[in-house]
Parts: structure tokens; C-alpha cells; sequence
């Protein structure tokens, strides 16, 4: 007997397409323990490696002697600079058009450094003989305030660039400069200053943090000298890339160079640059022909790959007394390190800080960011976020607050009187940018009538009348950040990676029995890829969700991509991928026609079939299609269904959203309590429900994290401070608030299914959320800026200077 | 330093004696990652902080990076390994973090569902606030816990024989 006839909910509901919370996919090896991440890899005769690192910031290498460690059964080499010097790997590239040291040549720069790499036949031993290399330092200097770089008697850091007039971004204006990136229009925005009845300015410093995802960097390399052939496996957000620089510095050619990208567990940006353990063991394994693996610790991990932010931002507003935002200037200091390994796109030495405008119409603006060197780790990668943005996020949504107080007017009313308005989009920035749509004042009033607004301010006047009158030790604060995000990147007429542009790609192979492989460019880390990439395609094709594998990672399968980082995976691979669909699509409608032997013209889809128009029930389901492709198709046709799809995308998406924090801080001990945050997100048109609430509490708490406690510091003497999770804060479930989501839909123009891309949103959104709201508990006292994070000892300090203290 | 002489230890790991010449100063996690490849429990950090390396140890949650594989002879170790039945099914609190979303990039998840189980064992029905307590050794960097204390929550309601109830959405 024959099954009842599926209903049109039915057929839906076993599709499980967009807009569907549908279940990972990848959960069920991951709730077993049967998650492959890089030091999960055995291969036979593994060797491990381990690096000799420096215990100063910046010191002169007298000597290194290796003999006592080479002399340590089980020990199979130890490479120093001079090992790589033949082969021309002591240095490497960096993304940022600079060079780094993968082994210290001549001088260390920067604590933790790596100085040497042993090669053991275990972790034990490795790390026993990292203890037995005798190195000789004599001290340097260290340069470790960004604001003292430029001093005409600072040390000189890089004395491999020290006569370089040019750097990789244009003229350095001494031996400390990387570079001076400016953009906007400097005369209108100074005419704008010189002109405005109100100005503000506030030196807005984000300190130097660290993503710290939960797995550390790891690679593992595996020569096969016969065939000439090398296979690194390794925790890269960008598989191909890591090839082609492989490719490039090594000499092998790229098609003997495999690179796979297993389980990642977790990148936040972690892992998109090229570090030295990665190279040190695929020279390692080059140079003995047997694997060699090389797994970080923890220390190693947030003292020497990959700090974000360390940017000191003085910015500045103009405005009309009424609060119309007439102006903004805003110059930025940014502490790179000993090299300049940031992580954005070859030609934005500054990412997209241009994006400081922010939410707001802001007729006139203008950006000058100046690069440093110092004794500090290399990196500056984006942390969640894209290129710069949440800085800038951090920038404007901290000055618009301190233009408000100076106004004596609510931070929410001003972002509302400035925002730029849905009719204005496309909306070209006085920076740069086309914003691609926008709906800024519905989502800020339905945040503010959700949390009940004019209340919570309404109670807060009456708790700092009671706080006044001794009957509570407490003091409120109402924290709103407004922010547009720019991600996606990107169109290849002004992104690339060392002169890749940043497309991205699908390639869909749909089977006979109905089934299909999909495979992209990108790299999850965590974000349910395999998931919701085939949820595009179900949509789109009519294939179940459940019926579609999602591969990615591995550079001998998968299509080239630029991977995943700055929430680029939905807004570029996410449009190759609907793209590649669309294509299966047609030719499947067009093999549908001939099988019921109608024009397709008469043909049209519904959900999982094509049928002819008025007559439903004459139709062919995608799977009967599917079939046909491989034994019936029509004259001329190619047999078989794929599609490729490298797509370049027109335009960056523009995410946008409004947070709102309450806090209730004690003034006794400075602790600051997360009452509540409501976060409403608008990434366009939303693929997963349940995998966009994933992203949005997993990056609200590592913005609370932020704003409230992390901080990779040095002490005078180039020491880096608290680079253990003993010292690091990253919240657990007991400090972790809860989370309140909501969301508006204003899907983006350019897109093909109007997806904007929501991972970093909510990292961009809250730190200053967070921040705002802290600083407003104490803004009654004349307060207008506090420097993150937000410890307790830092509120706790502010609380005493302004005498609140018993 | 290396080469020290090699003890056997024996643990009964997941129902089964196993047995391995070790160093004495070999730890728990690595014995069972290396010398047992049982990979389902991580390192993610070296300070005893992060919570990926639980395991079950006599009936209580221990973070096997802290102690020497010698320290376990003669115990019982549980891991995420043998969290499921024999016949294959899932823990409810394995099924409970996959309809509830407890998981995104799955490198916390063996640990902190090895922590989850002793802690219902312990506390069969726990508040919110038993739970994020109960957790506070296991760090996720994904989640924000939100989802992992619903998870719990509900598996908790299942192994009590409460109604499933279905996640929102």
C-alpha cells in the first residue's frame, strides 16, 4: 500500500531548509568523543616538537649551545636560526606585507619568542631537552608604551628595517613606524570642529587581548620524501592560504602540498596567521623525512600567537547644541608588537577601522592610524570580530555616550536623532563604505520598549537619590550600544591576502540516488557549517537538509577559499553556495520538462518537485530528477548534476544591532553585576535560528570577557603578565550573565538569499554594551570615560578617587 | 628527566582492565589519549582550569591532566568514550546537549558531559544556579552555557523520568 501523500508543511518539515532550527549534524561525534582535532592524529614514527623560548623582551643572543639537549637520548634534532638559514626559513612573511623571525636571528624582540626548536621522539622528553639549551642574552633596553615608539631616543626594535625609508603601507617616520594610514577628509572635518558649538574628545584605549579559543595551535607535517610530497594537518581558519604560503616559501610545488584543516576547537581568529610552530614543523619534517607534530600549551598559546586590539584611539565629536553629529576625528595609535602580523586584508594595514562612523550620518570625517613597534607578541588579529571593527564599534559608541552627557542628553535619544535613515540606503559614508540597508530606528525602539527604557532610567534617578541618602550601597547602570558591523570581505577590487582576492567557493555534487556533497573554501571552527550550508541548498534545490554531506578544510577536496574569519563564511561561501544551488536548479528544471515533456516555462518549483503550473499533481520530484540526470537527460544535455561557484562578492554586509546592559555595581568592592542584557541582532535573512542564538550568547559572553576582565600586560621590563588561565579572565557559567535575544530581519540587497553573516556581531556590540553601562553607573559623578576592563579592582579605584568609598 | 624506569599500570577504564608501561611521571591524560587513544577527553590548558580533560575517577570528576597515570592504578576511570550503552545509545545527557545546542566547536563537550554526569549523579535535580555552580570547573569558550544549562536541566528532567520536553523552535 502507498504511503499517504506527503502534505506541503510535511514536505517542508523533512526538507529542513532555511529558517529551520534544525539539529547539527556535526553534534553526534562530538557528544562521543569521536571529534578529530589535530593532536588526535597519530601517524607512525610521529616526532614532537617543542620550542626553547625567550624569558626576556628584548635581549641580544650571545650564544646558543645545543649540545647538552642533542645529547639527551630520545632527542632527534634542534633547530636554531642557523639550521634555517640555508634554506631561507629563519624569517617568514607576514600577511601585513612585513617579515617575521620564525627563529630568533641575532636578537629576541618580544618575551616567550621562539628561539629554538627541539625535535623529540616524545612530548616528555622534547620538553626535557627545551630545558637543557643554554642560551646567552645580553639585555636591550625595551620598548614597551606604543607612545614612547616614536620618541627620538627610543630603542631601535628592528634593526633588519632600520634604514627602510617605506614600509609595506608607505613612508615610516622612524626606525619604531610600521606605518600612517589615513582616510577621509581631513579640511571638512576640520572645517566641521572649527565651526560646531559643542566638541568632545576622549582618548579611548581597547586593551591587548587574546581569543583564546579552548584547543591551542597545532600542526602536524608530514613529508614523503619518495614521492616528494607534504601533508601538514593543522588548526587553520584558511587551509588554502596556509598551501599557497607553504607553497611559496618551501619550493615544493602547491600540488604536492596537501593541507588539511581537521576539527578546530574553537579560532575566534586565533588561527587565521602563520605562526612559527607551524613552520618549524613542516622544516622539521622536510628535513627528516618523518612526521613531526608541534601542539602548544597554554602559556605559549597567549604569550606568542596572535594578541587582538592594543588600539588607543583618541577620538573626537562635533555637534550642534540640539545634538545633530556634525564631525568626527579620530587618531589612532596601534601597538603591533615586534612585527607586523596583523591579520587583515593585504591592503588595509588598518582593517576596516573606517567603519568608526558607525551607525550614525556623519557628514564629515576623518581617520589617521599610526602602526608602532614594540617589545610585545606579534598578531593583532580580529577576535571575534572583522578587521578593526569592534575598535571601531568600541570608538564611536563611547564617544556618541560622552557627547551625550555633555549635552545632558539620553544616549539612546542622540543615537536616534543621528542615525542614518532606512530611505538613505545605500548609504555612502563619509569613510568610505556603501552601507548596503539598514533599519536602525525600528530595531533601537523595539530594544528600548522591550527592556521598558524610560523605567529602568526612571529607577536608576531614584537608586542615586537613595545611594545620596546612605540606603544603598549600589549605583546603576544603563549601558545601549548601537553598532553596524562590515563584514563579508570581500570584493576582490579592494580585498585580498597577498594578492588573492577574497572570493569564495562551493561546489555541489548531487548523486543519482538523490543525495549530494557539498564542498567550500571556508573553515568552521564551531559555527554548524555542515548544518547550514545544507540548508541553503535544500531551500534551493529541493534536496533534504539530512540527504547533503558538507566537507570543507581539506585542500586536495574542497574548492579554493580564503576560510573563515571576520564573519565572511554566510555572506561569501554562504552566496557561492546558493549560487552553485541555483545552478543545479536550473538544469534540474530543465531535465524535469523534458521528463514530463512541457516547456519549462510551464514548470514551477515547490519546495521539493517540480510540477506544471495548474496541473500540481503533474510533476517530478527532485529525487526522480536527480535520477534522470544520470540516464535521461535531454538531447545535447551533459549527463550528470554539479555545480561550482566562485563567488566575488559586489559589496560587504553591513550586520547591525542594539544592546542593552544593566549593571548594579557595588561601590565597596568595585564588583559590577549584570542584571541584564538584551541583545536584538539583524543579519539579514537568518538560515539557522538556533545556530544564530548560539552565535549571539557565545559572543556576548566573550564581550562580557572583555570588557570586564581580559588583558595581556607587560611590565616595564617587557615581562608579558598573566598568560595562564590562573591570571587570564574567561568567564565560567557562574559569572557568565544570561542572555535575552531578539532580532529584526532586513535582509541585504546584494546578497543572493540577503544573508548578512551574524558570528562577531554580538562581540562588536557588547564590549560596549558593557562598557557604557559601567561608566553610566558612576556618569552623575562627571565621569565620562573608564579604562577596560572593568575589573573589579579598576571600578573599585574609581569608586575611591571620586570619594564614594568608606 | 627522560628515560626514567617504566611502571605497568593498570585501570579500568569504560568497564575494561587495561594495562600500560608508563613513566612515573606520566599523566592521567596522556595515558589515556596516547596509550589508549581514547581522544575524546582534550588539553586545553596546563593550570588544572579549563575542564576538557575531566574524567570520571572512582565517582568523582577529576581533571586528568592533574594526576599521574600511577595515581589511577587500580581505579576506575570513566570517560566520554563510555558514556553511551552498550547497544550504542546515547547518555541522556549526550542526546540533551545536541537538541538543546550545548555544543558548537565540540572541543569542551567530552568534558563537560563527563562533569554534567557526575553532577546529576550527585545532584539529580539541580536549579539553574546548582548547575552553573556544578559546571564552573569546565570552561567553554562557545556556547556562553546558556544552552549547556538547558541541556543539563533537561537531562536531568529525562533521567528522572519526567516528559522530555521538546527545545524551542
Amino acid at each position: 500500500m502507498n504511503a499517504p501523500t506527503p502534505t506541503r508543511a510535511e514536505r517542508e518539515a523533512a526538507l529542513k531548509g532555511m529558517g529551520f532550527s534544525r539539529r547539527r549534524t556535526e553534534d553526534a561525534r562530538f557528544i562521543q568523543g569521536k571529534g578529530n582535532y589535530v593532536d588526535d592524529i597519530k601517524l607512525p614514527g610521529m616526532l614532537f616538537g617543542d620550542f626553547v623560548r625567550s624569558p626576556y623582551g628584548h635581549a641580544r643572543i650571545k650564544k646558543i649551545d645545543v649540545s647538552k639537549a642533542t645529547a639527551l637520548p630520545g632527542v632527534v634534532a634542534v633547530l636554531t636560526a642557523e639550521e634555517l638559514k640555508p634554506v631561507k626559513l629563519h624569517w617568514m612573511p607576514t600577511l601585513a606585507g612585513d617579515v617575521q623571525m620564525v627563529l630568533a636571528d641575532g636578537k629576541v624582540l618580544f618575551a616567550n619568542q621562539e628561539v629554538a626548536f627541539v625535535v623529540a621522539q616524545d612530548r616528555y622528553i622534547a620538553a626535557d631537552a627545551v630545558e637543557l639549551v643554554e642560551v646567552e642574552y645580553e639585555l636591550l633596553p625595551p620598548l614597551v608604551d606604543p607612545f614612547k615608539s616614536m620618541a627620538p631616543d627610543a630603542p631601535v626594535l628592528r634593526e633588519d628595517i632600520k634604514d627602510k625609508k617605506d614600509g609595506a603601507h608607505g613612508p615610516r617616520k622612524h626606525p619604531n613606524h610600521i606605518f600612517e594610514w589615513t582616510i577621509g577628509d581631513k579640511a571638512a572635518a576640520d572645517k566641521a570642529f572649527a565651526e560646531a558649538p559643542v566638541t568632545v574628545k576622549e582618548l579611548i584605549s581597547y586593551q591587548r587581548v587574546h581569543p583564546m579559543p579552548l584547543e591551542t595551535c597545532a600542526s602536524l607535517a608530514s613529508m614523503d620524501k619518495i614521492k616528494g610530497e607534504l601533508t601538514v594537518w593543522g588548526t587553520f581558519q584558511a587551509p588554502h592560504v596556509v598551501r599557497t604560503v607553504a607553497a611559496i616559501l618551501s619550493g615544493i610545488p602547491e600540488h604536492k602540498i596537501r593541507v588539511i584543516s581537521p576539527d578546530i576547537g574553537g579560532g575566534f581568529g586565533n588561527k587565521v596567521g602563520v605562526y612559527p610552530g607551524y613552520v618549524c614543523s613542516i622544516v622539521a619534517s622536510i628535513v627528516l623525512g618523518v612526521p613531526v607534530k608541534w601542539v602548544e600549551d597554554r602559556l605559549e598559546n597567549l604569550s606568542a600567537t596572535a594578541f587582538a586590539r592594543d588600539y588607543h584611539m583618541t577620538t573626537e565629536l562635533a555637534a550642534t547644541k540640539d545634538g545633530k553629529i556634525l564631525g568626527l576625528r579620530c587618531h589612532v595609535l596601534a601597538d603591533h608588537g615586534a612585527f607586523d602580523a596583523c591579520a587583515d586584508p593585504t591592503k588595509w594595514p588598518a582593517g576596516f577601522f573606517n567603519i568608526v562612523t558607525g551607525s550614525y550620518d556623519i557628514p564629515a570625517a576623518h581617520v589617521a592610524v599610526d602602526g608602532v613597534y614594540t617589545n610585545k607578541a606579534p598578531g593583532g588579529v580580529a577576535y571575534r570580530c572583522s578587521f578593526r571593527v569592534t575598535e571601531a564599534a568600541y570608538a564611536i559608541e563611547r564617544i556618541v555616550d560622552v557627547l551625550a552627557q555633555k549635552l545632558n542628553m539620553d544616549p539612546a535619544e542622540l543615537r536616534l536623532k543621528n542615525f542614518i535613515q532606512p530611505q538613505q540606503f545605500p548609504y555612502k559614508s563619509a569613510l568610505g563604505w556603501e552601507y548596503d540597508s539598514g533599519e536602525y530606528p525600528t530595531a533601537m525602539k523595539k530594544a528600548m520598549e522591550t527592556v521598558g527604557y524610560q523605567a529602568l532610567r526612571a529607577e536608576q534617578a531614584q537608586k542615586r537619590e537613595a545611594f545620596k541618602r546612605g540606603e544603598t550601597r549600589e549605583l546603576m547602570g544603563i549601558g545601549v550600544a548601537f553598532f553596524t558591523e562590515i563584514v563579508g570581505a570581500g570584493p576582490s577590487r579592494n580585498c585580498d591576502i597577498l594578492g588573492i582576492a577574497m572570493f569564495d567557493s562551493a561546489e555541489i555534487r548531487v548523486h543519482p540516488t538523490g543525495a549530494a556533497i557539498a564542498r567550500f573554501g571556508t573553515k568552521s571552527q564551531g559555527q554548524a557549517h555542515e548544518t547550514t550550508y545544507a540548508q541553503i541548498i535544500a531551500t534551493e534545490t529541493g534536496i533534504p537538509a539530512d540527504l547533503i554531506a558538507v566537507e570543507e578544510g581539506d585542500t586536495s577536496t574542497a574548492p579554493y577559499g580564503l576560510g573563515t574569519y571576520g564573519s565572511r563564511s554566510t555572506p561569501v561561501a554562504g552566496a557561492a553556495c546558493a549560487r552553485a544551488a541555483r545552478k543545479i536548479h536550473a538544469k534540474a528544471k530543465k531535465i524535469a520538462a523534458h521528463l514530463l515533456e512541457v516547456s519549462e516555462n510551464d514548470l514551477e518549483f515547490d519546495v521539493d518537485r517540480f510540477q506544471v503550473k495548474g496541473l500540481p499533481e503533474k510533476m517530478k520530484t527532485m529525487k526522480e530528477v536527480c535520477w534522470a540526470a544520470y540516464n535521461n537527460v535531454p538531447a545535447g544535455m551533459e549527463p550528470g548534476l554539479e555545480a561550482v561557484d566562485y563567488y566575488d562578492p559586489p559589496n560587504m554586509t553591513y550586520p547591525f544591532g542594539a544592546y542593552i546592559c544593566v549593571v548594579d555595581i557595588d561601590v565597596d568592592t568595585g564588583s559590577a553585576k549584570v542584571r541584564r542584557f538584551y541583545a536584538l541582532d539583524d543579519c539579514g535573512t537568518r538560515i539557522n535560528p538556533m545556530v544564530i542564538e548560539g552565535q549571539v550568547h557565545g559572543g556576548l559572553t566573550e564581550a562580557f570577557a572583555i570588557a570586564m576582565g581580559q588583558e595581556i600586560s607587560y611590565d616595564a621590563t617587557g615581562n608579558v603578565q598573566g598568560v595562564t588561565l590562573m591570571d587570564y579572565f574567561v568567564p565560567t557559567a557562574v559569572e557568565t550573565p544570561v542572555w535575552e535575544t531578539d532580532h529584526t530581519v532586513t535582509p541585504s540587497p546584494h546578497h543572493p538569499i540577503g544573508a548578512k553573516g551574524v558570528g562577531e556581531s554580538p562581540n562588536v556590540g557588547g564590549v560596549p554594551a558593557f562598557s557604557n553601562a559601567v561608566i553610566d553607573a558612576f556618569k552623575h559623578l562627571g565621569v565620562t570615560h573608564m579604562q577596560m576592563p572593568h575589573d573589579a579592582w579598576r571600578v573599585w579605584k574609581t569608586a575611591e578617587k571620586l570619594g564614594l568609598v568608606k | 628527566m627522560s628515560n626514567p624506569a617504566k611502571t605497568r599500570v593498570t585501570i579500568n577504564v569504560n568497564g575494561k582492565d587495561m594495562s600500560a608501561e608508563v613513566e612515573p611521571r606520566t599523566l592521567l591524560i596522556h595515558f589515556l589519549r596516547e596509550n589508549l587513544n581514547l581522544t575524546g577527553p582534550h588539553i586545553g590548558c596546563e593550570t588544572t582550569h579549563c575542564g576538557a580533560c575531566t574524567v570520571d575517577l572512582d565517582g568523582r570528576s577529576v581533571k586528568s591532566c592533574t594526576l599521574f597515570a600511577v595515581q589511577a592504578e587500580g581505579s576506575k576511570v570513566v570517560t566520554i568514550e563510555g558514556m553511551a550503552a552498550a547497544d550504542g545509545s546515547l547518555h541522556p545527557l549526550q542526546a540533551a546537549f545536541a537538541e538543546h545546542h550545548g555544543l558548537q566547536c565540540g572541543f569542551c563537550t567530552p568534558g563537560m558531559i563527563t562533569r554534567a554526569y557526575r553532577l546529576l549523579q550527585e545532584n539529580p535535580t539541580p536549579t539553574d544556579e546548582e548547575i552553573r555552580f556544578g559546571i564552573a570547573g569546565n570552561i567553554c569558550r562557545c556556547t556562553g552555557y546558556q544552552n549547556i544549562v538547558k541541556a543539563i536541566r533537561s537531562a536531568a528532567q529525562v533521567m528522572a523520568g519526567q516528559p522530555r520536553k521538546e527545545a524551542a523552535e
